[in-house]
Formats: structure tokens, sequence, C-alpha cells
């Protein structure tokens, strides 16, 4: 344990015990399957429509099918189908052992998924939602995220957090809040936000895979909605990289990136922008809010020359000012206008339907904010 | 669970000092064991025989005690001396290393409370799993950690345990979760832990240790919670050093009686200044345990000699009379007392080993100032915050310029 480290990284890559194993198609660069690269926005022969919800719950079975050490625990996980009916079924497919329902209690059962994954296993800790894992945040980021760091590698953590994240409909102040850019700045997390069935398929199955501990974000208004899933994606073997964006509509005029719901919200208006205007904007799907794919919102940034960020988080210190402030960094000769945000309003989220549509970003407030930035 | 309920009352009638505030393990004189005949001492050194302890070295909750003598050997007698020592001369060099400026920031010492992570290691396997909080040092040595290395640890140096990663609080081995910094998370983790254990159905056990402070966190109730419902293979173990830092434990907690605060988990006191009681109890609890009866709540009664951190004289919140009582019942003098009482070791031997052990440790500190510190370089800084082969493709410095891809 204390031999000298002179050597390092590489001789480390070469002893290590993961590393040694084949490395998971999730982390190997050239193993993104080409077709994630080539694959339209939804025509392929072969599509099914699936909903985000039966996506995920479909990654969770294959993956409690392939790996004995995986196993999922979380409120209302196992008896009740799930809180959102995410794990529908998998307690009669894989028993009490695998599907774990947990007494109410947050910080005690993602403490004790930490810590069973420091002991070689690799839990799946369900928060009934994000708002809710507030209450074991120490956990996340104290025991699970820096462990590996302070072992000095000899202690890793392959943990994945899951949960609707973000505000719901008519839930107020305590039940909506998007805590991307909470986890997103935390050294040895990785945190995904899925929007599409592919997206919240590839990249959990991602996140169960990764020997570090995860934060899939996922969105509650989200689950019911259908999308269109190629065969490929519905393949048992389908996995999306962590850490790279896709672009869900290219475009030559403005690139908007955005994450989550709101890459929904950024295409309609983005057909919106083409009708009215003309105007062709490249949307940017992030998936991965950390590692972040700079190299691709950098890119565009340089095709499109104009950049907004769309994101439903509140607006101080969030994933939107840290992407703002990285085209700043990587792309500031190449900004023709000043990049901007679209985010959430800076208020506890109200109860009430009009105010809760003023606190949050909707499709006319993208369109109109574009159209400031182009000058339309 | 249940029976229990009928039976806490006749347990109470039948302890003295059960339910009452006043706690015989903390009265000023303290019985340690003694050995009713020495002629059945067997010359050979790895005979075993066995050692009476005193009858108030536990105090029972909803829990048979263990009995009140254990089997051992000369060899394991003069091993839990010799352990007991190393980890006071270690702790004593880190003490001087600090008041030297050479260890930073936190540095929390064990000393006084050796009987417990010697008694603890030598009751369990390498493939019993162990995770405590940041009094770490101690434990971190019993599990096959080096001293060179924990020295090297706390030195901040690239050949340390950690690689001059987490310094004083985080330190790992096989089979050892640390080291935890924050007070009471590692009470969870310790339940998770064993929770793979029964997962991969082992046979196992996990000690999961935390301090009196530790105890009023509502994640140590949660944990108790879980652990009792799923019946987990583990000993929680409140090291009751009788201070959460300054605040003394009649301060801090509604019922002191941190054995009795598992509710509807059987508990037991040990007195902690005893090693020979920590073994015997650690024993019984881990066989009680492994037959799957469901996990336990320990209570240590020890004492710090030290003050809580370095930066604590460890004399604002405590009186003098206190801490010479406490003097009184060190756990490395009494053993040695024993020994020699015995037989077993003469005062000759005695200071023998302590100077062999004084000898190593310097041996050790010299090589742990010998290793080098971790270089300067950003893939120092930026190796493993991930599990090499799955990093992200870029990691950012203090300036752009510092990224590194």
């Amino acid at each position: 344990m204390a031999a000298p480290r002179l050597f390092r990284p590489a001789t480390r890559l070469l002893s290590s015990r993961l590393a040694s194993s084949p490395l998971r198609p999730a982390f190997a660069k050239s193993c993104a399957p080409s077709f994630v690269r080539a694959r339209g926005y939804a025509s392929e022969s072969g599509t099914k429509e699936v909903t985000v919800r039966d996506a995920l719950n479909e990654a969770l079975a294959e993956e409690l099918e392939i790996n004995q050490k995986t196993f999922i625990l979380g409120e209302e996980v196992a008896q009740y189908n799930g809180a959102y009916k995410v794990t529908r079924g998998l307690l009669d497919r894989f028993g009490p052992k695998r599907v774990i329902d947990t007494p109410i209690t947050e910080a005690g059962f993602c403490g004790l998924a930490v810590g069973a994954a420091l002991a070689g296993l690799h839990p799946i800790c369900e928060f009934m939602t994000f708002n809710f894992a507030m209450q074991a945040i120490d956990q996340i980021i104290n025991s699970a995220a820096k462990t590996h760091y302070m072992s000095g590698g000899i202690q890793p953590c392959n943990v994945t957090f899951r949960g609707p994240n973000g505000f719901a409909a008519g839930v107020a102040a305590q039940h909506s809040q998007d805590y991307s850019a909470w986890y997103g700045s935390i050294p040895g997390l990785k945190v995904v936000s899925p929007w599409s069935s592919e997206d919240a398929k590839g990249l959990l199955k991602a996140a169960i895979r990764d020997p570090n501990p995860v934060v899939v974000l996922e969105n509650e208004l989200m689950y019911g909605q259908a999308f269109p899933m190629s065969e490929a994606a519905q393949k048992s073997d389908f996995v999306l990289p962590i850490g790279k964006a896709k672009i869900e509509r290219p475009g030559k005029d403005l690139t908007i990136v955005s994450l989550s719901r709101c890459v929904g919200q950024s295409l309609t208006a983005a057909s919106e922008l083409k009708q009215k205007y003309g105007v062709d904007a490249e949307v940017i799907n992030l998936r991965s809010i950390k590692p972040l794919d700079v190299e691709t919102i950098i890119a565009s940034l340089k095709k499109t020359g104009r950049l907004m960020v769309v994101e439903s988080g509140y607006p101080m210190f969030g994933v939107s000012s840290e992407i703002l402030a990285l085209s700043m960094e990587y792309g500031f000769d190449y900004l023709t206008a000043p990049a901007v945000r679209v985010t959430g309003a800076e208020v506890p989220t109200p109860y009430a339907h009009g105010l809760e549509n003023m606190a949050f970003p909707q499709e006319d407030t993208i369109v109109n904010q574009a159209a400031k930035l182009l000058r339309l | 669970m249940r029976p229990f309920n009928a039976s806490l009352l006749s347990l109470r009638a039948r302890i003295p000092g059960l339910g009452t505030s006043t706690c015989p393990l903390y009265t000023s004189t303290r019985r340690f064991a003694q050995v009713a005949n020495v002629q059945d001492i067997p010359t050979e050194d790895d005979k075993p025989f066995t050692v009476p302890i005193a009858d108030t070295s536990f105090e029972t909750y909803h829990f048979d005690p263990p009995t009140y003598s254990v089997k051992t050997t000369k060899s394991q007698l003069k091993q839990l001396f010799r352990d007991m020592t190393t980890i006071r001369r270690m702790e004593l060099t880190a003490d001087g290393l600090y008041k030297q400026r050479k260890i930073r920031g936190f540095c929390h010492l064990s000393i006084g409370q050796e009987a417990v992570s010697v008694g603890i290691e030598h009751a369990i396997t390498r493939e019993d799993k162990l995770i405590t909080a940041y009094r770490s040092h101690g434990n971190t040595l019993m599990r096959g950690g080096t001293i060179k290395s924990i020295l090297g640890e706390l030195l901040g140096r690239r050949d340390g345990i950690a690689h001059g990663k987490g310094g004083s609080m985080h330190m790992y081995a096989k089979s050892f979760f640390g080291g935890n910094g924050i007070v009471g998370t590692s009470v969870p983790l310790g339940t998770g832990i064993a929770f793979a254990q029964q997962y991969d159905q082992t046979g196992n056990i996990t000690v999961n240790l935390y301090g009196d402070g530790a105890a009023n966190q509502g994640q140590v109730h949660e944990a108790f919670n879980m652990a009792k419902l799923w019946n987990l293979p583990v000993i929680f173990g409140c090291e009751n050093n009788k201070y959460g830092m300054g605040t003394s434990v009649e301060r801090a907690s509604a019922s002191t009686e941190y054995y009795k605060r598992g509710q509807y988990i059987p508990g037991l006191k040990v007195d902690g200044m005893d090693v020979l009681a920590v073994l015997a109890a650690m024993r019984h609890g881990r066989e009680w345990v492994k037959a799957g009866k469901g996990p336990l709540v320990y209570e240590y009664a020890t004492y710090r000699f030290a003050g809580h951190s370095m930066s604590d004289p460890g004399t604002a919140y405590r009186t003098r009379e206190e801490l010479q009582t406490e003097r009184s019942n060190d756990p490395i003098s009494n053993l040695k007392s024993k020994l020699i009482d015995w037989g077993i070791m003469t005062e000759d031997e005695a200071r023998a080993v302590d100077k062999e052990v004084r000898g190593m440790v310097s041996r050790e500190v010299e090589a742990a100032e010998q290793m080098p510190v971790p270089e300067p370089r950003w893939d120092v800084l930026f190796e493993d915050i991930y599990v090499p082969g799955s990093e992200p493709d870029q990691r950012r410095g203090r300036t752009v310029d510092e990224t590194v891809y």
C-alpha cells in the first residue's frame, strides 16, 4: 500500500485491478457506439415509442440482470413499485435481496448504500426526489465523492444515486429544486441529466457501470413522455458515454445549450425561431453535467458565434453561469454577441400555476431571448 | 426484541446500577482482571489458559454478559502489552512531530484509549471489517498499517498510507474503512459494510466505532434502525471517552448510557481501560453476531488523556483531580503490573519491550521523514479523484492555463 509511487499514473493504470479488466464500454472513448453519433433525430426503422419511465426501468432491469453486485434500495422501490413507478416489476423479477424498501431515513440509507459500495457492492440508491437527498448530501459528497481521493486511490466507491430532480407540477418550494449545480460542482462525482428515453436508458446504465459515484438527475415531468427509441437503444448493451453532449438539432446561427426537460423546450423554441425568423439554432443536449462536454459546446459556439444556455435551476452560480464563464475562457474571440442565459427565477417555487410558470423558462421566454440576442 | 421488554424490569432489579445515573465503571478505583491461582499459568508461551476478569467489567442491556474470564496465552498477553505500548509511543511521536510543526491541520491522539483498538483487533479477524471516526491512528496500525506509513501520512509524504492525500483522519487499509472526519457519518457507512457482508454471505462482522459525541447524531439512530430491521452483522461500538471535544457527556446527552441507546438492540458496557475485558466482550459479541442474532451496541468506557486535538490542552473543561484519577487507570501500566504480578513478564522484560518499541518507532519516524513529499505536479494533484481509466477528459486547475487534458 505504501509502495513508492514514482511512476504514477502510467504504472497505476497497468497495475490497477480495475484497469486490468477490460475497460467497460462506458469509459473507453473509442467505444462510444457509432450509431450514437450517426443517428439522426428518430426516424430509423425499428424504432419504438418508449416512455422515459420505461427506459429507466429497462436500464435497471438489464443491469440487475447482468451484475449480481448491483441492487436497488430506496423508499417504496419494491412492494409499492416505486413512488413514480420507475422500479415497477423489479421486486417480482429480482426478489427482496436485490430490490429493497428502506425506511424513510435518507441520511441512513444513503450512508448505508455508500458503505456497501465501499465494501465492494454496486448499489443504486433511489431518492424519491432529490429534494429529500439534501438530508443525505453529506454522505454523497463527503463519504462517496471524496473517499477515493482521500484514500490515495485504494478505496473506490461504485454507487449510483438516482431520482427525480428539478421542479414538478404544483408541488411548491420544498419539492421543486434543481440540484444540477450543487452536485456538478463536486470533484469526485459524475453527474448526468437525461432528457429523452435513450438518454435515460443509456446514461443510467453508464452510471451504474461507472466505478465512481454517479448522480443521475432525472425529471419527474419527463417520466411519462414517450420518445422514439432506436433498435440499437432497445438492446441490452446500449450505453451512452458519460461526458459527451449530443447535438439534438444542428444549426448555424445560434447555439442553445440545455439540459433535461429544457432540451425539449429549446427544440420547440428552435423550430419557432426557424418558422418566425428563418434562424437556424443548434440545440445541444448536455446529457452530462460533470464532466461537462466543453469541447462540443465551444465547437458549436465557434461555428455560430452566439451562445444561449437554457436551464430551470436558480440563476445564481448555476450550470448556465458555468457555461457562460467557459465561453469567456475558451470562446471569447468567437462570440459576436454577449452570451446569455435563460434560467429559473430567483425565487422559492410558488404553488399557484400562473406564478409557477413565471418562475421557470417557458418556450416563449426562450424564443424572445434568442430573438433579442440575434437582434431580430 | 419483544421478550426484552418483559425482562427489563427484572434485569434492573438484578443488576445494581442499571438504569441509574451512577456508572460503576467510572468510579475512581477500577478493578482489573485478577488471576485467581497463579500456579495455573502454563510455562509454555502458546498454551491457552484462562484469566478471570473483574466482575465490574460489564454492564448489560437485554444481553447476557460474557463470562468473566478470557482464554488467552502468555504470548498473546505480551502482544497485547506490546501493541498498546506501540500505539502509545506512535501517538506520543505524532505529538512531538506536531509540536515541531511537521504535522499540519488536525491531529487527534488516542492516548489513554489504546485498550479499545487493541482489544478489538485481538478478537476479530482480518476478514472482519472495521470503520471508525477521526481518532483513527491506533485502529489503522492494528488493521495492518505500518508505523512509517501512518507517520508518513501525518507528515504529508508520498509514501504515506494515503499517499499524502488523506492526513490524520483519512487512512485506509484492507478491511479498514477509515478514518472518517465528519462526526456520525461513519455509522451508516459501517452499517452498509455489514449489509454487504450479509449480501455476500461472508459470515464475517463489522465493527462500527464512533464516539460519545457522535452518539447524538440522528443518522446513528437511523443506522441502528436499519441494522436491527435487517438483522445486519454489526457491532456498534461507542468509544465513550467522556467528552465530545470539550463538552462532557452529561452536558450533551439526555442519557449517558450509550450501550442502551440502541433501544431495541441489546447492549453491553465494557471497561474500555481493561484490554482483557474488551477482548472478552468482543469475542462474545462476535460470536453472537456471527450466529445471526443481529446487531449489538457496545459502549467502551474509556478516557482520553490528551486533549481533543493538538490545539486543545484538555484542561479547560476537566479538573486536575479527574485527570489524575483517570491516569491511575492507564490501560498500559495496569496491564503491565498484572503481567508482572502474574509472573508472565518481569519488570526488566517490560522495560525491554518499552525500550524496543521506542527504538522501533524512532526508526520508523526516521524512515517516514526520509519519504519524499508528493511532487507538486498537476498529474499528482489530480490523480485518484476518479478511478483510473474512468477519468474525465479534463481537470481544471486554478486558471484556465492550468487545466489538464
